[in-house]
């Protein structure tokens, strides 16, 4: 076209960026990569090729990663923990600082190597992708910098194995290494198969800038190599970000390997609204929430939900805002939507549309043209979806949103939270009221008001249900890199043994009333469904009293109890306060009754049962001390406005209670719970459960509300089985045997559960770290609300 | 910006036909209820035109197709207090000729009769620049009532569009009463845009809304919404004289309302952004801006206006480098 006809046209015409020192820095490796292990590039064995998705053409050739290959790496990370672990804070953070410098150095290159692998627009590299991994390793420097001073209590997690999804290659190393290493781990990590280019790049330019040989390890390879890493047996951490379906098999394969673990899954993000939102505003946010990075984000918003009084002018602003998206190649600087990374991709997200489109709903697509060559979608939209259709609940993980309209503030919230997922979640409201209430009220970890996609690195990241679990960024996502000091020296469990009980008799003498002790549901005292007891023996095989034995159904009863007890939830901090306090003021009136029923259990003497009596009552008081003062944070990312980071409850948790310490160990795991909001069922200590019946009055006349804790006993490994695997239990903390523990983590897998267990390591109860901070932090999860300011 | 109306045609496109040439604003009663409806929210405002440049750019043969096209959109504008008929009459020269015949033949445009889109100027010179401008078909806009304040008695505010218009004015940008937006008065602000408009005649009318008064991003939209009902040809940001001229922000406010009213009347009113563009770098932003949240009508001049008196000297060295490869130089383009 002449100057004379783009005149007349006023089209847009190719903006090519260039792709010349990208495509050279491919031929200068012969287009042929192996893994970067203990500092040195060493040649894969095996190999497999990867595409540029915008032509389909071969672009490198890389090394798959082989099980010897992941030992290799992780021998290497080993050995260099220890001493890059020693290192001052200080030093680590120049570390970082150049990490950052250096990203900020080459930045176009990694961008327009990015946009090549992975088919998203140059925009996106250039102006989002890169700025935000180099400000994470800015902001994670700074942690490590002042590590000792805020993190005292706390040392490194060690070797961490971390696997990355293709849809943010260099953004999502950034989130996991930056953090990793500026906290004294080092690391292996495994980019995605279709996306490993910038991950070399970046082992090539920390090699240049002088990080340590073996602290940041890369190796290449497809799921095998990732199922290596997720198996070794020294890697003490999985950090991954990916699919719902790989985590929970992640989940399973780390059940009782004692790793810790960090999933950042799936989702079907809600984007609200209302009727009182500036209706342009919130359609640019559709274009930023399901066509940015072509609808390939997990926290994408591709759930739209509008208000029915405003839907159908929303409809039509957003299919006029669709004509104009242009599709077309990754490196054109004129596009909104580049490539979707596979074919498999491609197939999998148009035979979602179909189906969504063969149960009823209208599809939006624009009439402009997509290249006929290459992996390419258009924007789409499906309105008029019904609840019950596949599109609804499935993340399409492709630029489809879909629609579904609301009548009250009350049906938005309940639509956006009928949901297996929970990460992310935009409202648009001018009524700060309005918007600030739906916030609180939506299940998800992140929620943006009046905007959508907006990412920090002092902003935690992450999400709740069967998005994952823990967060990326900022101070919480620290505490996914450390491990508290308290679980140092424990040692397994000796076992405690009790032999059958056998009947007491008092002869002729006046017999005790007989006291048998029933569960403890929903505010009332329940027989087990089974009616069955068993008796509660002491050392010497003296039956102290009789407990229900409770099996499933019991459980399915107090779960669904403490799931209607929601009002705890919504309670006030100070209504909180105010109860546990009082669960202690009654329980010290029982003091010398609780001490001597402990102490014949226990074989001990009264005095000492009276010191573990003491100590509850004094965990009690701490946590209604906590109540109202573990209050969240307010971040402060590069806005005009704050992320208020909020803690919140979990919501309902299964507790496994420890065979010792039958009264402390409850104490110590119910109170923060309850004192943080989450309704509990709790299965009491084997060797004493009568500690825990006893409390049935206490807690009867402290005014705790019905179905916040309810108390089944019986074998705690066969009520963890039934606790894990329920799907309406949010999180499970077992303490016990090795085996139950392993147990609780792989059927937690199920619903993906928060699990917090001590792998048969017992705590010292007693000890002050076994109360505090920490524990509130286990017992709650961060929502992060982004609030933008301006008029 | 919203208003919870179904629009006339919802699927209605705005595309463009350069044959039709659309129907003239006229006013429509006071719609109290849509001004009270607008919603704007800053961040996201923000956020889209901050992106925008980004996602749009032109390059090469499209890039000077493109500044020629802005050529044809600049309002060239003189209005200052050292204004003579001298300084008006080469302002004429410059519109008349904008780019160098050299230039424009390199382009391979030389068979377009290239003008910019008006000459702006204080009352006093529109008779000077009517007939300075006599054949090349330029139209003569006037500033009026009482610019930049605005503050003037309102007869003699009146009583000025017509001496212009009697003057051979063909455009006429009127400054509002601020203190109606500030204060909430939406019916004076109306009344006294109907009363300029028909003042006005055949004589095209804009209204500027001086954005940088009015502060706030709700004030510009309903401002906007106001003047359209009461028959504005187009809506302009800003004097020049405000601290704060036309902004990107404030841009897309306006264009969303211009879109609104198009998509409620089937009227397309124009857009003028004033004070600020400068470069030809911006210049394009608004152009992308245009197009994209209003359609290719948009960047004619009977819908698109720049109030520039800098920014035709930065284009021409701009083409001069497309048709030679080469920077050039402000000296080697002949001043305006």
């Amino acid at each position: 076209m002449s100057v004379a006809d783009y005149f007349d046209t006023m089209d847009y015409g190719p903006a090519p960026e260039a792709d010349g020192d990208a495509r050279a820095w491919i031929a200068k490796h012969d287009g042929l990569f192996g893994h970067f292990i203990d500092g040195q590039f060493k040649a894969g064995e095996t190999t497999f090729d990867s595409h540029e998705p915008a032509s389909g053409k071969f672009l490198a050739r890389l090394a798959k990663g082989s099980t010897a290959d992941i030992d290799a790496a992780v021998k290497a990370a080993r050995k260099a923990q220890k001493k890059w672990t020693a290192l001052p804070g200080h030093v680590r953070a120049r570390h970082l600082y150049a990490l950052a410098r250096t990203i900020q150095r080459n930045a176009r290159l990694i961008a327009v190597i990015e946009a090549l692998d992975n088919g998203k627009p140059i925009r996106e590299t250039r102006d989002i992708d890169v700025p935000l991994a180099a400000r994470h390793f800015y902001h994670h420097a700074g942690w490590a910098q002042i590590q000792d001073a805020e993190f005292a209590d706390y040392d490194p997690v060690g070797v961490v194995g971390q696997i990355i999804p293709w849809n943010f290659p260099v953004l999502m190393l950034a989130w996991k290494i930056a953090p990793a290493l500026a906290l004294g781990n080092t690391v292996v990590l495994k980019p995605a198969e279709f996306t490993s280019l910038t991950a070399l790049l970046i082992a090539e330019l920390a090699q240049a800038a002088g990080l340590p040989a073996g602290v940041l390890n890369i190796v290449t390879g497809e799921g095998d190599t990732g199922a290596a890493l997720v198996d070794h047996p020294d890697v003490d951490k999985i950090a991954f970000t990916g699919s719902t379906e790989v985590g929970r098999i992640i989940r399973q394969r780390t059940a009782g390997s004692g790793k810790s673990l960090t999933l950042e899954l799936g989702g079907k993000s809600p984007f609200i609204v209302f009727d009182d939102a500036d209706l342009d505003g919130a359609v640019e946010g559709v274009v930023d929430a399901i066509w940015f990075n072509q609808g390939q984000v997990c926290c994408a918003g591709s759930r739209l939900l509008l208000h029915e009084g405003i839907a159908d002018a929303f409809i039509a602003k957003l299919t006029r805002r669709m004509e104009t998206l242009r599709v077309g190649a990754p490196l054109d600087k004129a596009i909104d939507m580049g490539a979707i990374v596979a074919p498999v991709q491609l197939e999998r997200i148009a035979s979602l549309v179909e189906q969504g489109v063969k149960e009823g709903a209208t599809l939006h697509q624009p009439a402009g043209a997509i290249p006929s060559s290459g992996c390419y979608f258009p924007p789409t939209l499906l309105s008029n979806v019904a609840t019950s259709s596949t599109v609804a609940t499935e993340e399409i993980f492709g630029p489809v949103a879909v629609s579904m309209t609301f009548r009250t503030p009350d049906e938005a919230i309940q639509l956006a939270n009928h949901s297996r997922y929970g990460l992310a979640a935009s409202i648009w409201s001018e009524t700060i009221g309005l918007a600030l209430n739906v916030a609180a009220k939506l299940d998800s970890g992140v929620v943006w008001v009046n905007t959508t996609n907006m990412f920090d690195a002092a902003c935690g990241f992450g999400g709740k249900k069967e998005s994952g679990f823990g967060r990326e960024g900022g101070r919480e996502g620290a505490f996914e890199y450390l491990k508290p000091k308290l679980w140092k020296n424990t040692k397994p469990r000796p076992a405690i043994t009790r032999p059958e009980a056998s009947p007491a008799t008092t002869g002729f003498d006046t017999p005790d009333i007989d006291r048998t002790a029933k569960l403890y549901i929903g505010g009332k005292q329940a027989r087990p469904d089974g009616n069955y007891s068993r008796s509660v023996a002491s050392p010497k095989g003296e039956s102290v009293g009789d407990v229900g034995v409770g099996n499933r159904k019991d459980i399915r009863n107090a779960v669904a109890a403490a799931r209607k007890a929601s009002n705890w939830s919504a309670a006030t901090e100070h209504n909180r306060a105010q109860i546990i306090y009082y669960i202690a003021e009654n329980l010290s009136a029982r003091t010398d009754e609780f001490a001597a029923r402990m102490a014949r259990v226990a074989g001990s003497t009264p005095a000492k049962a009276t010191k573990e009596v003491d100590a509850a009552i004094a965990r009690l008081f701490t946590y209604a001390a906590y109540a109202d003062k573990y209050d969240g944070r307010v971040h402060v990312p590069p806005l005009r406005g704050v992320s208020l980071a909020m803690n919140e409850p979990i919501g309902v948790v299964g507790v496994i209670c420890p065979p010792e310490a039958p009264l402390l160990g409850l104490v110590t795991l119910a109170a923060p719970l309850i004192a943080m909001g989450n309704r509990i069922v709790l299965v009491p200590s084997e060797v004493n459960p009568l500690a825990a019946t006893d409390l049935y009055s206490v807690l009867e006349t402290s005014d705790l509300p019905a179905g916040v804790l309810n108390i089944v006993t019986g074998d705690s490994l066969e009520l963890s089985e039934v606790l894990a695997s329920h799907a309406d239990v949010n999180a499970l903390w077992a303490f016990g045997s090795d085996a139950l523990c392993t147990k609780v983590e792989q059927l937690s897998a199920g619903n993906l559960k928060r699990t917090f267990v001590d792998h048969g390591h017992q705590l010292d109860w007693f000890a002050a770290s076994s109360e505090g901070p920490e524990w509130l932090r286990k017992a709650s999860e961060i929502k992060n609300i982004w609030i933008p300011y301006g008029e | 910006m919203t208003s919870n109306v179904t629009p006339i045609s919802p699927s209605a496109s705005i595309g463009h036909n350069t044959d039709d040439t659309h129907q003239r604003n006229q006013p429509m009663a006071l719609d109290l209820g849509w001004v009270r409806d607008v919603r704007v929210n800053l961040s996201a405002t923000e956020r889209r035109v901050a992106t925008l440049p980004g996602r749009r750019t032109v390059k090469k043969d499209a890039q000077a197709a493109w500044l020629l096209k802005a050529v044809t959109c600049i309002d060239l504008t003189t209005l200052n207090g050292d204004d003579t008929e001298g300084r008006v009459r080469r302002l004429c020269g410059k519109a008349a000729r904008p780019v160098r015949p050299d230039v424009m033949e390199a382009l391979g445009m030389a068979d377009r009769h290239l003008t910019t889109g008006a000459i702006c100027v204080y009352h006093r010179f529109v008779g000077t620049a009517v007939s300075a401008l006599e054949g090349t078909g330029i139209p003569v806009a006037a500033v009026s009532t009482g610019f930049p304040a605005g503050l003037s008695p309102h007869h003699l505010k009146v009583q000025e569009i017509k001496a212009s218009v009697a003057d051979g004015a063909q455009e006429i940008d009127i400054v509002i009463t601020r203190e109606h937006v500030l204060t909430g008065n939406w019916q004076a602000l109306y009344d006294e845009m109907r009363e300029y408009r028909e003042a006005c005649g055949d004589a095209h009318v804009k209204a500027i809304l001086a954005t940088g008064d009015l502060k706030t991003l709700r004030n510009v939209a309903r401002a906007s919404l106001v003047c359209m009902m009461a028959g504005a040809d187009f809506i302009k940001t800003s004097t020049g004289k405000e601290n704060v001229n036309a902004t990107l922000a404030v841009s897309l406010t306006m264009l969303r309302c211009i879109r609104a009213f198009y998509e409620r009347t089937g009227i397309k009113v124009g857009y003028k952004p004033a004070g600020g563009i400068s470069t030809a770098k911006d210049v394009l932003t608004y152009q992308f801006l245009m197009k994209e949240e209003l359609g290719r009508d948009w960047l004619e001049p009977d819908l698109f206006r720049i109030g520039a008196s800098s920014l035709l000297a930065d284009i021409e060295r701009q083409l001069e480098h497309h048709a030679t490869g080469a920077y050039s130089a402000f000296l080697r383009h002949p001043i305006g």
